[in-house]
């Protein structure tokens, strides 16, 4: 049994030789700090690569109308495209936009749902990266209901 | 060492649905704490599933996911049996995977 330790050392030593030799996969280093940092939704796009958004019939956000809660709101980003690279959910107006960002490969479906944080009251967006740098969007209207009684 | 992931993977004809429920704290780098202090920001940064050992889906989360994050996603081709991994790491760190069998 290794401990935690060695085990941290161990997979650090392997990362920087895969590094070195370039064979480290895509996914392991690609967390992309500026764009969770951006703070629209077309900066988060831009910084990921995408051309400029395009509203789509193909891609679907699913969310409240009213959320009672702003600490778990549920939402649910899909497309029925094929040639999916990314899904990204986004929140408009919290102090960066990007919530999750989804690499979809041939064997998952392109329909994520997950929870996320709400400030304010706020535009909900879904936005499907596209293998050719398009850039699909859907958005939905979330109203969040501070006090959390309804109404 | 962080708790537990909850996985439950449900096969319904060629494809499953994966649902995991992760405790995190998620913090957010907003909040403030008594002394008017910034929190700092503490999160799952990335998550990986793999299927059989394939990795089969990654993804990037900023901190604006919820408190203990819930995640669910259809991976094709799965059956029971077969094996579902999730795993994921935080901004400090560490990390944490677990296993479940499709049903």
């Amino acid at each position: 049994m290794q401990t935690r330790r060695e085990t941290l050392k161990h997979s650090a030593a392997v990362a920087g030789l895969l590094a070195t030799t370039g064979l480290f996969p895509q996914y392991a280093w690609a967390y992309n700090k500026s764009a969770f940092e951006a703070k629209s939704v077309a900066d988060t796009v831009k910084a990921l690569g995408g051309s400029a958004p395009v509203e789509s019939k193909d891609v679907t956000i699913g969310g409240p109308d009213i959320a009672e809660n702003g600490a778990v709101v549920p939402l649910t980003a899909s497309t029925t495209l094929a040639g999916v690279k990314q899904m990204l959910i986004l929140v408009e107006k919290n102090p960066a936009a990007l919530v999750a960002l989804f690499n979809v490969t041939d064997s998952v479906d392109a329909n994520f749902a997950t929870r996320s944080k709400m400030g304010q009251s706020s535009d909900v967006y879904a936005v499907a990266l596209m293998a050719d740098g398009k850039a699909l969007f859907a958005k939905k209207e979330v109203k969040v209901t501070l006090g959390g009684c309804g109404g | 060492m962080a708790d537990p992931m909850r996985i439950r993977a449900q096969a319904a004809g060629d494809k499953t649905t994966v649902r995991v429920l992760m405790a995190h704290e998620m913090e957010s780098g907003q909040r403030k704490d008594a002394a008017g202090k910034t929190v700092p920001a503490w999160h799952i940064s990335e998550v990986s599933a793999a299927h059989n050992g394939k990795v089969v889906m990654t993804a990037d989360w900023g901190p604006a996911v919820s408190k203990n994050p819930f995640l669910q996603f259809t991976v094709k081709g799965a059956k029971a049996g077969d094996k579902i991994a999730v795993t994921w790491k935080d901004n400090k760190g560490d990390s944490r995977t677990d296993e479940a069998v499709v049903t």
